[in-house]
């Protein structure tokens, strides 16, 4: 079992969870990623690894509560323990040489995003960080990524904090002014990763994204997370999940995201209405 | 006396139309009077070609001797010496090709039934035994299993009744490989697969779930840091192959893999599920193996109203067990044969709405000895579905090869041994099982686990 050693809120809808996985922590390293199961008859979730820490044999994991499953998962508490903690999964960030980056995280892609970030700024590159939330209620990490960034720019979609607008906005305006980057790495929403690569490619900034598709076992078994990456068909879990973001299809994978639309909607709201009758 | 007869005692099964709106088992096993009168059929022939023909080197005129006087206690004494998963082989082992195949009753008529009367002999012995599986005295020697299907489970189990400390690492959230997240419930009970566990656990093999080996630990990990003498490698098949063919990344599209996944290990064909899946009306199946006849199953035990397998070449080339085509076909799957897909064809919102075909002929034979389909020019045709499942076989998954230095592999991609016991090229490193030989079958996986077993025996007592 996966003690949760710390479970804390980082804002209505996005909870830290910190767990006792200590074989993980030893091997975890930035842009890999986890799968777990909340009780014994859960799906499998898969997560970005958010931090590790390899004295405590910790690993955090940053979630959206947006179904049935993270609200199963929510619903866990400190002292408590997940089932099943399975990782790390997929390749590691490429970090090797980089000397000047900037970091696009979007929503809570920004938990993966951080680190990335804080891994470029340990190694001495120059990083740059523009992340972007919908509103001022919904920024999570501001201190740590400020700790870790050389510049760094907050964006909201309707200017409650930060600056007004889009991070896509706020990059473009960095490589105009003059800005020279050796890699755009940019995390958050599908939509949000396209128009960044559409940016960039304007500019011939060499972009890489973190793709989170559907995946069940994260082994490569399955199949499921497949997309297509400069033509050819590749497994997020095994070939991934970072890939060159030029070369994404990205309308596919988002179209593959929405598959289960009507069902996630559904378990959704069953969810919603066992958790009202617990509370009642 | 002999029983002449030139059939097999029929077995007992569910109604086709009932059991295809349901996941409990198809086949419901002979009845103790069933089991001696269809024992009776073996003459004991001196040549005994069955034993020859079972992969893991079962004495089977010696068990069905025992059936046959009644003595069903004794006749799994017999298996035992050979299996450990007889009810599971009994169940799934392709019968025909091998130990039934060979049979000298077959000559004229229908061969012994050899895998019903091991199936027979299994389940009377989960029912009736009373001893508890015996625990080897430890004999001191560390051996580290990876993977948890059948050939993983065969080697464990060998090696824990000789004494080893086992520890078998298995990457999902439950031990069992294929047989728990591939074979579907209704032709091989997973209660079943737990008990084989169970008795496994009971003879002292630790199981280690949420293990992936490769990634949070290496094989030499295992074996420097951990004290592992021998590591057992059965990972299994891989990663799922696509045609490569217009249209695959459309929803709608599965791999068999993940389809049968979704369905046996997460168990998607309860209403209380929490892992969805398509709710289709009409599902096409490329391919012909057992894989294929398992998903086209499931997708008509969910509500399908029409399932097709799609298969290039004709029923005489169908790798399937042949007890799974027929079952498929009581069950209302239609066989489009010679037939082979070229494009999926999506509707405005990316969901499959068809499956563009092409009509094959046999043409000369390949280097598979098996006639080669040829397209038929200008036949396409579509098929109306919206559900598409791709079984057309699997390539080696890298996580181990990559991880491991001095591993050698094929150009394939797959675990080259010196093929008589497993040996890889490092020392101590064995491997077996699909990993090896690429998809095949669970008794062939079993065969490579227990010459593992023996040679990582011999190698440790001779160090």
């Amino acid at each position: 079992m996966y003690r949760i050693v710390e479970k804390t809120p980082l804002n209505p809808t996005v909870t830290k969870m910190v767990v006792d996985a200590p074989l993980i922590a030893k091997k975890a390293l930035p842009g890999q990623f986890v799968i777990l199961r909340a009780c014994a008859d859960s799906e499998r979730i898969p997560l970005t690894v958010a931090d590790y820490d390899r004295e405590k044999g910790t690993v955090t994991v940053i979630f959206q509560i947006v179904g049935a499953g993270t609200m199963e998962l929510d619903a866990l508490k400190e002292g408590e323990s997940l089932h099943d903690f399975v990782g790390p999964l997929g390749r590691a960030s490429e970090l090797d040489g980089l000397k000047k980056v900037c970091v696009v995280g979007g929503g809570v892609g920004c938990a993966i995003a951080l680190p990335v970030a804080k891994a470029l700024h340990e190694k001495g590159a120059e990083v740059h960080s523009v992340v972007g939330f919908r509103n001022q209620d919904l920024v999570i990490l501001e201190d740590e990524f400020r700790a870790c960034s050389d510049k760094f720019v907050l964006m909201s979609d309707d200017g409650s904090c930060g600056q007004k607008g889009l991070v896509t906005a706020a990059l473009e305006e960095l490589i105009t002014s003059g800005e020279q980057y050796d890699e755009v790495i940019a995390i958050g929403p599908l939509v949000m990763m396209k128009f960044v690569v559409a940016v960039t490619k304007k500019y011939n900034v060499k972009t890489v994204v973190s793709m989170n598709p559907i995946m069940i076992d994260g082994t490569g078994m399955c199949g499921g997370c497949r997309l297509t990456v400069g033509g050819k068909t590749k497994f997020a879990c095994v070939d991934g999940p970072e890939f060159d973001g030029f070369e994404v299809d990205f309308d596919e994978a988002i179209h593959r995201g929405a598959m289960y639309k009507d069902f996630e909607v559904h378990a959704r709201e069953e969810a919603c209405n066992l958790l009202n009758q617990e509370v009642r | 006396m002999a029983n002449m007869s030139l059939t097999k005692c029929p077995m007992p099964s569910q109604d086709p139309e009932v059991r295809s709106h349901n996941f409990d088992e198809v086949a419901l096993g002979y009845t103790a009077e069933m089991a001696v009168e269809e024992a009776k059929r073996c003459l004991n022939c001196p040549k005994k070609p069955c034993h020859s023909g079972c992969p893991v080197g079962i004495d089977i005129p010696a068990f069905i001797g025992k059936v046959a006087e009644e003595d069903f206690a004794g006749a799994y004494e017999v298996l035992e010496r050979s299996t450990t998963l007889a009810a599971v082989c009994g169940r799934v082992c392709p019968q025909e090709s091998q130990c039934e195949g060979v049979c000298v009753r077959g000559v004229k008529g229908e061969p012994v039934a050899i895998g019903r009367l091991e199936r027979f002999v299994a389940d009377w012995h989960r029912e009736h035994a009373q001893e508890e599986p015996v625990k080897a005295a430890p004999n001191g020697h560390k051996v580290a299993v990876v993977g948890s299907g059948p050939s993983g489970l065969t080697c464990a189990g060998d090696l824990a009744k000789l004494g080893y400390a086992v520890t078998v690492f298995e990457a999902l959230h439950t031990p069992g490989g294929v047989l728990v997240y591939g074979i579907p419930e209704f032709r091989l009970p997973k209660e079943l697969v737990r008990k084989e566990i169970a008795t496994l656990e009971a003879m002292g093999v630790e199981f280690q779930t949420n293990m992936v080996i490769g990634k949070v630990l290496t094989v030499d990990e295992l074996m420097e840091d951990m004290g592992y003498e021998c590591v057992y490698l059965a990972s299994g098949a891989g990663l799922p192959s696509f045609m490569g063919i217009p249209g695959e990344t459309l929803n709608g599209v599965y791999s068999a893999n993940e389809y049968l996944t979704r369905v046996n290990l997460m168990k998607a064909y309860r209403p209380d599920s929490h892992t969805p899946i398509a709710k289709s009306k009409s599902v096409a199946v490329v391919g012909g193996g057992n894989v294929a006849m398992d998903a086209a199953r499931c997708a008509k035990r969910l509500g399908a109203e029409n399932v097709y397998i799609v298969y290039r070449r004709s029923m005489d080339e169908l790798p399937a067990r042949k007890e799974e085509v027929e079952h498929a076909q009581e069950e209302g799957i239609i066989f489009r044969l010679l037939t082979n897909p070229v494009e999926v064809l999506g509707d405005e919102t990316g969901h499959v709405k068809g499956m563009k075909c092409i009509r094959m002929e046999l043409g000369e034979p390949d280097a598979s000895g098996r006639r080669r389909p040829v397209p038929v020019p200008d036949s396409e045709f579509v098929l109306d579905v919206d559900t598409m499942i791709m079984s057309i076989g699997t390539s080696p998954n890298p996580l181990i090869r990559s991880t491991t230095p001095g591993l050698e592999t094929n150009k394939h991609g797959c675990i080259v041994t010196n093929g008589e016991d497993g040996l890889t090229s490092r020392t101590g490193v064995y491997a077996g099982g699909d990993a090896v030989t690429g998809a095949a079958t669970v008794i062939l996986a079993m065969g490579a686990g227990k010459q593992a077993a023996a040679a990582i025996h011999k190698y440790i007592q001779e160090k």
